[in-house]
């Protein structure tokens, strides 16, 4: 193939083209100018989207990468263009989502100068990046974007920086695509190992009450369907992390559920006490295990992942099972005989209902007439947005409550922040959810908190045009942190007051369609206008001030030890 | 909880700007300190080899290699303990030249330390030493207390494992192998 001259902006765009890249999130600056130049004439097949502010596009890569599964991509320019998006690299290694953040540098005479707007992007980025990359010389860029792509998208997936020099923007190179598929010190996959595989199955033919917890880990490895056989044969019930939520359908007769601090009954109480724990594409955070030493002591623990040093990391594994869930789960599912386990599966029943009891129903079907709940809000939503809704959440109580009371029909359907816990994360992740997901609804759960960290994303969704649903579960106050401070720091309410703006009124400002809400009578019919309206709209709910997310392990105890209502 | 012990970590890597900080970077967010560190080319052109010790549990550093391992640019990484190595440091010492000629029994101590000397002028001689810690730190102790030591450097340990494991080359070769099978 002849090699064409042209300049390394240039070759940087073909180089995104041919990764199959169509859209970008990001914001120009002194040290990309040439690259935005360039993107001028590309714009038929480069969709730039414009963010208000860099964290915003990082954000809405992952919210694009979550739902799409493809690699989100992120152009900055240097200096604070690259600080800005530090939290969302940060977010996206902690939540193993595929991300290639392209950051402007100052041209390569000047680095270590201390130029204007120049950063140690790569010293800064390298502990929270899979790979972080500066490149100097327009000859670098064919291999070392494609390696970019190719190491944020295998094994287990994570943010990688690529660190542009300017001046490696505007020289040229004789250019020719060359695609990296092989590394020679990475290998993302291992083969299983039949001994492993061997292993794992004697365990689970063996179980009289398996448990299997599932984590992204499926999702990311495209390997809902086999999870499903997996779990039939053996008839083995399974419940989810946050970021599991949606590899299995919300009433799909195994799901039992979601694992956690907040998580449901059934799933953490089981933990406790099945004999044998199958944990799928999950890293025993601590949101999950609580304390440690009394977690799942009684059984014998499988732990399948692709990344081998989360294996026994938090929670040593009797067998491991190291590669990827593609190929581990059906190898292990051949090996199993079917098994039926009618009573332990019916064993959830009764934490089901002590649950739906004691804190779903006055959630969503209060008595009397109190202020409106969360709970009844996301249940509404979720119920008139219809099957195959996207869940977009902010974090803290919006967070917990959005996941708990949503109800999934497919896969890749829950975007939030998992591992870092980034308040700010919902608006922009719900712009890159709608981008990288068109034909769905997209519902957006945010606080009156985090809402402000990011609000100023509202100007992207105006400029363009996207249909997001956007709902503020509006107490007044740092809702998380209020019922850590009511229930352990004896209700003192130490900095987590809001004194807040009209939200509708600013969302109009931004040609947003908008209604405030707080009557219960009123609720239904605002939700139906709001999934009327044709394009974004921003629905504030006036929930009660002091809604608390139960039930709730506290941190750091035994994962059986629940709070289920107010002391 | 184990013991903390001094494990040897024994790191192969591709030669590419800002390893070594990749390489930290997993020590200091488990808050272990770094007892040696040597980093040179290996015998495979190319290719960095990184020979660092530190005291922690065998739980820890197990932990830790795994992460290290993990990174894309790192071939293979793995620790031992002593016993499974050969080990090395090498230690130079300048001694004013005045005070050491006039030391009784210069020859003894040179081939009792198996120690040898590498410069010789009016002002200085520069000893070289190299063996276990314990035996440079030997040496400095029994230097310093005779005649003064003016400076002295130890360099990190290097170290080579007793068991038979696969030399690097024969790795290469698999992995290579292994990726050309699985495109």
């Amino acid at each position: 193939m002849d090699k064409e001259l042209i300049t390394g902006s240039e070759a940087l765009l073909r180089t995104l083209i041919a990764e199959g890249v169509d859209t970008l999130f990001g914001y120009p600056g002194g040290q990309v100018i040439p690259l935005y130049d360039c993107l001028y004439d590309y714009s038929d097949r480069l969709k730039h989207i414009l963010v208000r502010h860099e964290q915003g596009a990082t954000h809405a890569a992952q919210g694009y990468a979550r739902v799409s599964g493809k690699t989100g991509v992120v152009l900055v320019t240097s200096g604070p263009g690259a600080t800005n998006t530090i939290t969302g690299i940060a977010d996206a290694m902690m939540d193993s989502t595929p991300i290639v953040v392209i950051s402007g540098q100052v041209p390569s005479p000047l680095l270590g100068s201390d130029a204007f707007q120049e950063i140690d992007v790569i010293g800064i980025t390298q502990p929270i990046t899979k790979w972080a990359y500066q490149v100097r010389k327009p000859q670098e860029i064919a291999w070392a974007v494609s390696r970019a792509f190719y190491i944020a998208s295998t094994g287990r997936p994570g943010p990688v920086v690529i660190d542009f020099a300017k001046d490696a923007q505007i020289g040229t190179l004789h250019y020719a695509y060359e695609r990296v598929s092989r590394i020679r010190s990475y290998q993302p996959a291992p083969d299983a190992d039949p001994a492993q595989l061997e292993a794992a199955a004697e365990l689970i033919n063996g179980a009289s009450r398996p448990l299997a917890l599932v984590g992204q880990g499926v999702i990311l490895g495209s390997a809902e369907r086999e999870l499903r056989a997996f779990l039939e044969k053996a008839d083995i019930p399974a419940a989810s992390t946050v970021l599991g939520l949606s590899a299995m359908p919300s009433d799909y007769r195994l799901n039992k559920g979601m694992l956690g601090m907040h998580g449901n009954l059934g799933p953490n109480r089981k933990t406790n006490a099945c004999d044998v724990l199958i944990a799928i594409g999950m890293r025993f955070d601590d949101r999950v295990t609580g304390r440690l030493d009394t977690y799942a002591r009684q059984a014998k623990v499988i732990h399948f992942d692709i990344d081998l040093s989360e294996i026994g990391k938090n929670v040593p594994a009797d067998v491991p099972v190291w590669g990827h869930v593609k190929q581990t789960l059906p190898a292990v599912t051949r090996l199993l005989r079917p098994a039926v386990h009618t009573q332990w599966i019916g064993s959830f029943e009764a934490d089901e209902r002590e649950e739906y009891e004691k804190v779903v129903v006055r959630e969503i079907h209060p008595l009397g007439d109190p202020p409106l709940r969360m709970g009844e809000v996301v249940r509404k939503v979720s119920d008139a947005a219809g099957a195959g809704a996207v869940l977009v959440t902010d974090v803290g109580q919006n967070q917990m409550m959005g996941v708990r009371y949503f109800r999934y029909t497919r896969t890749r359907s829950v975007v939030t922040s998992g591992g870092l816990g980034t308040m700010g994360f919902g608006l922009p992740a719900a712009i890159g959810a709608k981008e990288g997901a068109p034909e769905r609804r997209v519902c957006l759960f945010t606080g009156d908190g985090g809402l402000q960290m990011t609000l100023q994303e509202l100007g992207t969704v105006m400029q363009e045009n996207l249909d997001i649903k956007m709902i503020v579960l509006n107490n007044h106050y740092l809702g998380m942190v209020r019922q850590w401070q009511e229930l352990f720091f004896e209700r003192r309410y130490s900095a987590t007051t809001m004194a807040n703006p009209d939200f509708a009124a600013l969302a109009r400002a931004y040609g947003i369609r908008s209604r405030s809400v707080s009557r219960r009578e009123e609720l239904d019919e605002a939700i139906a206008e709001m999934f009327a309206a044709d394009g974004a709209y921003l629905l504030v709910a006036e929930v009660e001030t002091h809604g608390m997310v139960y039930p709730m392990v506290p941190a750091g105890a035994t994962v059986t030890k629940i709070i289920m209502e107010k002391p | 909880m184990d013991k903390k012990q001094l494990y040897t970590v024994i790191i192969f890597s591709e030669n590419i700007v800002g390893l070594l900080n990749q390489v930290t970077i997993i020590f200091t967010r488990r808050q272990l300190n770094i007892e040696t560190l040597s980093v040179s080319p290996s015998a495979i052109r190319g290719i960095h080899k990184f020979t660092i010790t530190t005291f922690a549990e065998r739980d820890m550093i197990d932990k830790v290699v795994k992460q290290i391992d993990k990174r894309v640019d790192i071939l293979k990484a793995y620790y031992n303990t002593d016993e499974d190595l050969v080990h090395q440091e090498i230690a130079l010492y300048k001694l004013s030249s005045e005070r050491f000629l006039r030391l009784q029994g210069v020859e003894e101590l040179i081939r009792r330390y198996n120690a040898r000397v590498l410069e010789m002028n009016e002002d200085c001689i520069v000893l070289e030493k190299s063996g276990h810690y314990e035996e440079t730190q030997a040496l400095f102790l029994e230097l310093s207390r005779s005649t003064g030591v003016l400076q002295f450097i130890r360099s990190g340990r290097i170290a080579i494992t007793k068991s038979k494991v696969e030399p690097l080359s024969d790795m290469l070769a698999a992995m290579e192998k292994k990726i050309n099978e699985n495109p």
